[in-house]
């Protein structure tokens, strides 16, 4: 269970530092405007977008564990969906051109867009499920309204949880750029998270459709 | 694709101004009467080189008749915009259109020695994709190249207006249009835009039948060549704005908008005005209302002149107009350097005001009565044209040829391909390097300049210099 938590939290840092969800956009909106509060709104809107593209991904999900008897196909099936996105990422190397017809100061849904794209909320799903299935163990047969509110919750609660770790990360590397170390380590920083990221969402689905079968 | 961003990408200008200095330039040869293929010249710029100044390999390509102009990067430092988070591009290949033709060479150059064509589009893939003719200036941008064109359909370009289309910059398939709604728009030229700004500015030559046997003196006379520049809204790509600087303000052609992407302003160069024969540059900025404006800072007068050293288009006026045909800035956007082609001058213009550019420096050369000699003592065909200035702002290279059939109206007398370089001053000022002169080989001109690792018509910076 702590482990799984811990994946929430570690997968946070891990979209929070990559710059394709968005750092750039933050050091960028603070240097044109020349005021640190436009670093500090970028950021909130940075966030506010990933957080909604994980409850747009995670909540379908805490809503089908309703079928409990049937939770074992659906993390078997979300496992394999995961996978499916890595792999198409990792054929796919051409990037989302429609990212770049969002208006630069849209930076809410230009995160959530690339969040979408990228299959930032697929990452979390394996995680997510894992966690709903030992809390669902523990707590025994309930309602299953219960249980229902009670994944709802969850989900929430993970999507918060990676929010903020993502935020924390993305926000410090932005800040560290923008007050410290100057544009020049923008592009010493960038590194190509491309194949990475594709190879992390294969991972993370092998371990769902493992997790399910070993019955976690 | 890389691990790391191309080291040739810069966030700021400024960082682009710091970067190491250019060691090749790649320059376009073209055959005036379409007898020989046109290709790109490598020139060497390393001035401790044993090959310093010259053509150290040359890139030919197997048609006729393409006629090369202005060519383009496929991936500048715009690949660091903060919007696409992926700056994984390589600077490699140069998108290299034929303006008579349509036909496109992709050609790359990851080796400047051993450059070589990656890719031909031919022009009927053009016409089919996008409606439009005659490609002409490159920007790699959001969603990748970007290409104006100088024509619409149709065998003579006027089926249509001319307009931008874009291109992948990795795999070079032509995408389509860009516009949504072109409002009044309706012949082209140049064109650029700042990035975080959101938006895009163009200008006006004329169309083709305007342009490709000779300048039209009656369309010139009753101003019937592009006189507006328009303002869009770069990602919704619709025009917002359109200027007209006046009828009389003939072929606005050189946008060049501030490096640093928090400057709401930039340049255009108009060739002539046809009531007096000026040369001018019109200054363009965003009010405080958010409204697009435009005021005429520059002037340059004409000339006196016996008809009898005129060539006959101009024999009528007895004076040598400016011509002001390419204008160049600086990545400090502090000099704006406006080649006279019909006086044969350079000029440097300080315009870290850009409501009061003063006069700061200027190099003779070429021109239509003056003929002013190279300090190497050989003559320069044409007058100063094309101009490029390196990344670090010391060096100014230009050549001569503007457009085939223009030069031969203008310069009946002149032939031949030249590219030459100036030193700039601490202080501003230009003089122009003796050694450095590079003669084309025989029925070849010279037009554009590019140089390895971007300059400062190409990359689009997306982070304030601060």
């Amino acid at each position: 269970m702590t482990a799984l938590w811990w994946a929430v939290i570690f997968s946070g840092l891990y979209h929070g530092i990559n710059p394709g969800m968005g750092w750039p956009l933050a050091v960028s909106a603070a240097l044109m405007e020349r005021k640190h509060v436009a670093m500090a709104k970028a950021i909130a809107a940075l966030a506010f977008g990933h957080f909604l593209a994980m409850t747009a991904i995670l909540l379908p999900f805490s809503l089908m564990l309703f079928l409990v008897e049937w939770a074992r196909d659906i993390r078997i099936g979300a496992g394999l969906l995961v996978i499916a996105m890595g792999i198409y990422l990792l054929i796919n190397r051409k990037h989302p051109r429609f990212l770049a017809r969002v208006h630069p100061s849209r930076l809410a849904l230009w995160s959530f867009l690339a969040a979408m794209a990228h299959g930032a909320g697929l990452m979390l799903v394996p995680i997510f499920l894992g966690i709903c299935s030992i809390g669902n163990n523990d707590t025994g047969h309930q309602a299953a309204q219960i249980l229902m509110t009670g994944n709802f919750v969850t989900a929430l609660v993970v999507a918060t949880v990676h929010t903020m770790a993502m935020t924390l990360a993305g926000g410090l590397i932005a800040i560290l750029i923008y007050l410290w170390l100057g544009l020049k380590f923008l592009s010493k920083t960038w590194f190509n998270l491309d194949l990475v990221w594709a190879l992390s969402l294969v991972i993370v689905g092998l371990f769902g459709v493992y997790a399910a079968y070993v019955g976690h | 694709m890389n691990l790391r961003p191309d080291p040739t990408f810069h966030a700021t200008a400024k960082l682009a101004m710091q970067a190491p200095v250019e060691t090749f330039g790649f320059t376009v040869m073209l055959s005036p009467d379409g007898t020989q293929s046109d290709g790109i010249a490598v020139i060497d710029l390393n001035p401790i080189s044993d090959t310093y100044g010259q053509i150290v390999h040359q890139v030919i390509v197997p048609n006729i008749g393409d006629e090369f102009h202005h060519f383009g990067w496929n991936a500048c430092s715009s690949s660091l915009s903060p919007l696409s988070g992926h700056a994984f591009l390589e600077r490699r290949y140069l998108i290299v259109p034929g303006i008579r033709s349509s036909r496109i060479y992709i050609i790359d150059v990851k080796d400047p020695l051993k450059a070589k064509i990656h890719k031909t589009i031919e022009p009927e893939e053009l016409f089919a994709k996008t409606g439009y003719s005659r490609p002409h200036t490159i920007h790699c941008g959001p969603e990748g190249i970007y290409v104006s064109t100088l024509g619409g359909g149709g065998k003579d370009g006027t089926d249509g207006p001319p307009g931008i289309f874009i291109m992948d910059c990795e795999t070079f398939e032509i995408i389509g249009q860009y516009e949504m709604d072109r409002g009044p728009q309706d012949k082209h030229y140049d064109f650029w835009w700042n990035l975080p700004q959101d938006y895009m500015v163009s200008s006006e030559w004329g169309l083709p039948p305007q342009f490709e046997n000779g300048i039209v003196a009656e369309d010139l006379l009753s101003n019937k060549y592009g006189h507006s520049i328009h303002f869009w809204d770069l990602r919704a790509r619709k025009n917002i704005q359109t200027i007209d600087l006046g009828k009389n303000h003939q072929m606005a052609l050189e946008i060049r908008p501030a490096h640093d992407p928090t400057k709401s302003y930039g340049f255009c160069g108009v060739v002539v005005d046809t009531t007096n024969l000026q040369g001018a540059i019109f200054t363009w900025w965003r009010d405080d209302n958010g409204k697009w404006q435009a005021k005429k800072t520059i002037t340059i007068d004409p000339v006196p002149a016996d008809p009898d050293d005129l060539p006959d288009l101009l024999k009528g006026f007895s004076a040598v107009p400016p011509l002001v045909t390419d204008i160049d800035l600086s990545l400090d956007d502090k000099y704006l350097y406006v080649a006279c082609w019909g006086l044969g001058e350079m000029h440097q213009y300080d315009v870290s005001d850009p409501m009061n550019p003063k006069l700061a420096g200027k190099v003779e050369l070429g021109g239509i009565v003056a003929h002013h000699k190279h300090p190497n003592g050989k003559d320069f065909a044409f007058g100063p044209q094309m101009v490029e200035i390196s990344r670090d702002g010391k060096r100014v290279y230009w050549t001569n040829s503007l457009y085939s059939t223009w030069d031969d109206q203008f310069y009946p007398n002149d032939e031949g391909g030249q590219m030459v370089m100036a030193n700039v001053g601490e202080n501003g000022g230009l003089t122009l390097d003796k050694d450095f002169y590079v003669d084309f080989p025989k029925g070849l001109r010279a037009h554009q300049i590019r140089l390895e690792g971007g300059d400062c018509s190409t990359d689009s910076f997306c982070y304030p210099s601060v």
